[in-house]
């Protein structure tokens, strides 16, 4: 099905099922302990000997020699496969560093050897007698030094707002040297982990040269492509199977070295090879969200109209590597005539940057919304009137291209109203609560739609048992639920009668969760899959197509009715689909909006943060079940909380790797730190986005929390940190004397 | 993790005699510090005694009006138990502010008083560090030390003791009664306990090799207000970056420890009498001669301030 005029009435509209806030159909699987992961695939794969990778110890130079003569007579050794003697790899299109290293190390923790045992126990205490020589080169490790020399560079990928080198409209600096009211500001975030509660895990199994992978991915194409690569055999020999994922923020995008290398072991040893990644490696083996250098400027007139807006931003990763695109939202959420945002690269060899949640808009929001808030506070404005008065209808670049959908403001004012906005003391450090010093902050949030392909195979058997397959993948977001929904709306079934099955390489290619595209591409393509299935049966019937009904599992023309199990009979009917894009996201802005507002208190004292609410109010197009896309809010807020009070890959500058590299050390908010969220979705669809008239919000939560929760610090202490995390060691000399 | 051999015992005298009798052979009991450590191999018993069976699980009063608490009193029961949290509420206090309750529940007494260091280069096997391995130099020094000590340390270690609830037993002036492999006892103040890094940080305490813990005593009641004041990056399973236990009586004298700021916890009692002239004074007398590095300074001043928390709360109390 091809969506390339805005969407008109359709079975979606009914809202019998869609939009309703049902539990996850999943949900008895994951609460009784029996979603199958892929670690514990035991239900499909007997035998499967244990895999466990060693990491470099250095984070740059060369492997010299490597002995595994005790590795390999340890108890239990199958087989110990190293980096010098090894297979070589192919790279991925997805990955930056080899999966497998050496002799070359390209940063600390990169595999360079998998050792293979009858249990994990014997297969780490065998990992653990492995010696290696290696000559130490120097590396750059410290981005604020390589950030003086970094090149200005485009955004290479096509995910996310993206950007030029240099992007300009108007005069930028002639425009902000005239203004009466500036703000220049430099605001820095660090370096951050996914910290899902699942590692990376893999059972590869080999029959002949057919190769499957039991595997935890969000993007099961992408994977599959690049698996082949890396192992330099034909896309059609590779299976990938991902049902279940403990989680994956964009950690899990891309093939690790948990797949490639248990594809190695499997094919060494002739067995099933299970690899997950213990979790100190995880950190410096894998992807992280890159820190961000940010520079923002705002000049205003004396009324807070913007006349000039800048935002720059360095960040740095491997060679070949890519930008965290920090500045993507500054060139779509406000207005102003005058506009410069850039980029730059520095080269760094620390391990491979990439995607983190909201990538580029989860960081650039931490800086550009506190910017506006200092902007306002120099205007003597209320934050929220200031952005109210520049928000606009249009993209600010390229004047008459229109949002499809935008109510910034209504985010903003609801919001206001439910929050008690009107309590907030306007000055900071004027409210106290016994020995907190309590404020409120609020910013807006900002996170693009995007829209891509998705397709998805329907059967209906003779029971009326509407069966979807397709391989998006499920990362604890709802999409078994909202593909159910889908599914029972456009085919008049309860939601009962739908069974779906995900995250299967021998399914339709469907959009896989990222970018927080999943839910409106993947449903749109089970819409246009459920259409054509539709079709067939109403032809089959030989009904006339425009007065077809399906409702309460028949299907009726007229007089004449018929369940749906007798209409396919024993036979069934299966069909296969997919929703394919024109260029309504080129002829219309398509982007969601949030305000975020927050109240925190601060310790006089000690300066210790502690949230006490949090409200998110979202304008996303149609909210296909509140309940999940509620869940998904509320943990984007947890996520930001973590970003902007304690999360950061902590960098050794003299040795290169995060030292910080486990669960005790590397700090997320717990339940203790997390107060009462709210999460409120106006009311509204988008009929430029799909036939479902939905659009992403698993990332809009993150993108601008961070900056409300350093609004509200500010607001409550007269502080201003700009380099996250606002622990108190940066601000406690400046609080007010206590003692 | 290295293969190792595993036995139970069923009294202390057998385990001190187990453990003196095997190389390398080390206790267990809750395990919830150790299993870590084998599992990274920086810990490598080939054998392991579990005293789980030995008893040493009541608290009990002693003769001198005080409190006996036996090695294997699980975290959870002591920070729960009635006289604790009437007459040693700092204890209580100290033991809630730490870990979760999954790993209290677990956690002994005296498990609690062994814990190693959460210093990231002790846990990062590549890394060299005089406490893992004597002689391979400290990592840390010059390396991330922000959660790291600022007074005790040593041009050997700056890693900080990451306990609670010692923080507290030193407040309390605790004494730790032993049993070693050939039946003799001691007891051992909580202030020697733990000994200082210098120039051999691998030996953190004053146990002698094969020497059991049989149990924690607590002199009779203080008296006082008591407060555990911990300060912390999250609200909740994070260890201190400082914390402070504070046992003050109504006059204005009284006890201060401090946790998260050195190799043991931290008490100067010379400084306790400044005490009535606030936190300023107690705290330029407690961390007289520190020496932090850039990355941990504020920990001076927050010291202070915390110090400062615990005596406002104390006089709102009042």
């Amino acid at each position: 099905m091809k969506f390339d005029t805005p969407a008109g009435t359709n079975p979606i509209d009914q809202m019998k099922v869609v939009g309703k806030p049902v539990d996850r159909i999943d949900g008895k699987l994951k609460t009784t302990g029996t979603a199958p992961y892929a670690y514990e695939r035991h239900d499909v794969v007997k035998n499967a000997a244990y895999g466990y990778i060693v990491g470099s110890a250095i984070a740059k130079g060369r492997i010299n020699s490597m002995n595994v003569v005790d590795a390999k007579s340890a108890p239990g050794v199958l087989a110990v496969i190293t980096a010098l003697d090894g297979p070589k790899l192919g790279k991925g299109n997805s990955n930056t560093a080899n999966l497998f290293g050496g002799p070359d190390v390209e940063h600390y923790h990169q595999a360079i050897a998998l050792v293979v045992a009858e249990t994990f126990e014997q297969a780490r205490a065998a990992a653990h007698l492995i010696r290696v020589d290696y000559t130490r080169t120097d590396g750059k490790y410290d981005l604020a030094v390589q950030a003086k020399s970094a090149p200005l560079k485009g955004d290479g990928s096509d995910e996310g707002s993206g950007a030029p080198p240099v992007h300009r409209v108007g005069d930028f600096e002639a425009a902000f040297a005239a203004a009466p009211v500036q703000i220049d500001q430099t605001y820095t975030t660090p370096d951050e982990t996914h910290a899902m509660m699942e590692p990376h895990a893999t059972i590869a199994r080999w029959d002949g040269d057919k190769l499957t992978l039991w595997t935890s991915n969000q993007m099961i194409d992408w994977s599959r492509r690049d698996v082949a690569k890396i192992l330099g055999i034909p896309k059609d020999n590779v299976r990938l199977v991902s049902p279940y994922i403990g989680g994956g923020f964009g950690g899990k995008l891309f093939v690790r070295a948990d797949a490639a290398l248990a594809a190695v072991g499997a094919k060494a040893v002739g067995r099933p090879v299970k690899v997950t990644l213990q979790r100190a490696l995880i950190m410096n083996n894998t992807t992280h969200r890159p820190a961000t250098i940010q520079r923002v400027r705002i000049g205003t007139d004396r009324s807070g109209k913007i006349t000039a807006i800048a935002h720059e931003s360095t960040s740095g990763n491997l060679p070949n590597g890519d930008l965290e695109t920090a500045v993507s939202q500054t060139r779509l959420l406000y207005a102003g005539a005058n506009r410069l945002v850039s980029m730059r690269l520095a080269l760094l060899d620390l391990p491979e940057g990439n995607a983190m949640r909201a990538p580029g808009e989860a960081p650039g929001m931490m800086a550009l919304e506190v910017a506006m808030d200092e902007a306002a506070e120099k205007l003597g404005m209320d934050p929220i009137e200031f952005r109210v008065r520049n928000d606009t209808q249009e993209d600010p670049e390229k004047p008459g291209r229109r949002f499809s959908h935008r109510n910034l403001t209504e985010c903003l004012r609801r919001g206001a109203d439910m929050f008690g906005w009107d309590k907030r003391m306007a000055k900071p450090g004027q409210r106290r609560d016994g020995r907190w010093l309590v404020g409120m902050g609020m910013a807006a949030g900002f996170r693009n739609n995007i829209v891509t392909k998705s397709a998805a195979r329907v059967s209906i058997d003779a029971k009326g048992v509407v069966t979807v397959r397709t391989d998006m993948t499920d990362i604890g977001t709802g999409s078994y639920t909202i593909i159910a929904q889908t599914a029972a709306e456009v085919m008049g079934v309860p939601l009962e009668q739908v069974v779906v099955l995900l995250g299967d390489s021998d399914f339709p290619v469907a959009a896989g969760s990222g970018g927080q595209w999943g839910a409106n591409n993947s449903t749109a393509g089970v819409y246009a899959a459920c259409m054509k299935l539709r079709a067939a049966i109403v032809q089959k019937l030989g009904y006339d197509q425009a007065r077809a009904e399906f409702t309460n599992g028949t299907v009726r023309a007229g007089n004449r009715s018929v369940s749906l199990g007798e209409a396919v009979g024993q036979a069934g009917l299966t069909v296969e689909d997919g929703i394919e894009y024109g260029d309504l996201d080129k002829q219309y802005q398509q982007s969601t909006f949030a305000g975020h507002f927050v109240e925190a208190g601060v310790d006089a004292a000690t300066g210790e943060v502690r949230l006490r609410r949090m409200l998110a109010v979202c304008s996303a197009g149609r909210i296909l079940n509140p309940k999940s896309a509620r869940s998904q809010v509320i943990g984007a807020m947890t996520m930001g909380a973590g970003a902007a009070l304690m999360e950061e890959a902590v960098v050794d500058k003299r040795f290169g790797f995060f030292v910080n590299h486990d669960l005790a050390s590397y700090e997320v908010p717990v339940h203790a730190d997390i107060p009462h969220q709210d999460v409120i979705f106006l009311d509204e669809t988008d009929d430029k986005s799909s036939p479902m008239k939905a659009k992403g919000v698993g990332e809009l939560g993150i993108c601008g929390v961070g900056a409300a929760i350093a609004n509200a610090i500010y607001n409550a202490t007269g502080v201003r940190v700009r380099e996250y995390p606002i622990t108190l060691d940066k601000y406690l000399d400046r609080l007010p004397q206590v003692v | 993790m290295k293969p190792f051999s595993y036995e139970r015992v069923t009294s202390p005298a057998e385990a001190a005699a187990a453990v003196a009798r095997t190389p390398g052979a080390r206790f267990i009991a809750g395990g919830t510090n150790l299993l870590d450590l084998m599992k990274l191999e920086i810990e490598t018993p080939a054998h392991l005694v579990d005293v789980n069976g030995i008893g040493l699980d009541r608290i009990e009063p002693t003769p001198e009006g005080g409190l006996r608490i036996g090695a294997l009193v699980r975290n959870t029961d002591l920070a729960a138990d009635a006289t604790v949290r009437r007459d040693y509420g700092v204890l209580s206090r100290a033991l809630l502010a730490g870990a979760s309750g999954q790993l209290r529940n677990k956690a002994t007494t005296a498990g609690n008083l062994l814990q190693r260091t959460r210093c990231p280069y002790f846990y990062d096997t590549n890394q060299p560090c005089n406490k893992r391995k004597p002689g391979s130099g400290c990592s840390a020094i010059g390396g991330y030390s922000r959660p790291l000590a600022i007074i005790g340390s040593s041009d050997a270690c700056i890693a900080t003791n990451p306990s609670d609830m010692a923080v507290a037993l030193r407040a309390l002036d605790a004494t730790v009664e032993t049993v070693q492999a050939d039946g003799t006892t001691r007891t051992i103040a909580i202030a020697d306990f733990h000994v200082l890094p210098g120039k051999t940080p691998h030996i953190e305490t004053a146990l002698k090799a094969g020497e059991l813990i049989t149990a924690v005593t607590l002199p009779k009641p203080l008296g006082g207000t008591h407060i555990y004041h911990k300060v912390r990056d999250r609200a909740s399973y994070a260890f201190a970056i400082v914390s402070v236990a504070g046992v003050i009586q109504p006059a204005g004298q009284g006890r201060i420890a401090l946790g998260g700021v050195a190799p043991r916890p931290w008490r100067v009692e010379a400084a306790e009498g400044d005490l009535p002239k606030g936190a300023k004074a107690v705290s330029a007398r407690l961390l007289a001669g520190a020496k932090p590095t850039a990355d941990n300074a504020f920990k001076v001043s927050l010291v202070e301030r915390t110090i400062g928390a615990v005596l406002a709360e104390v006089k709102g109390k009042a």
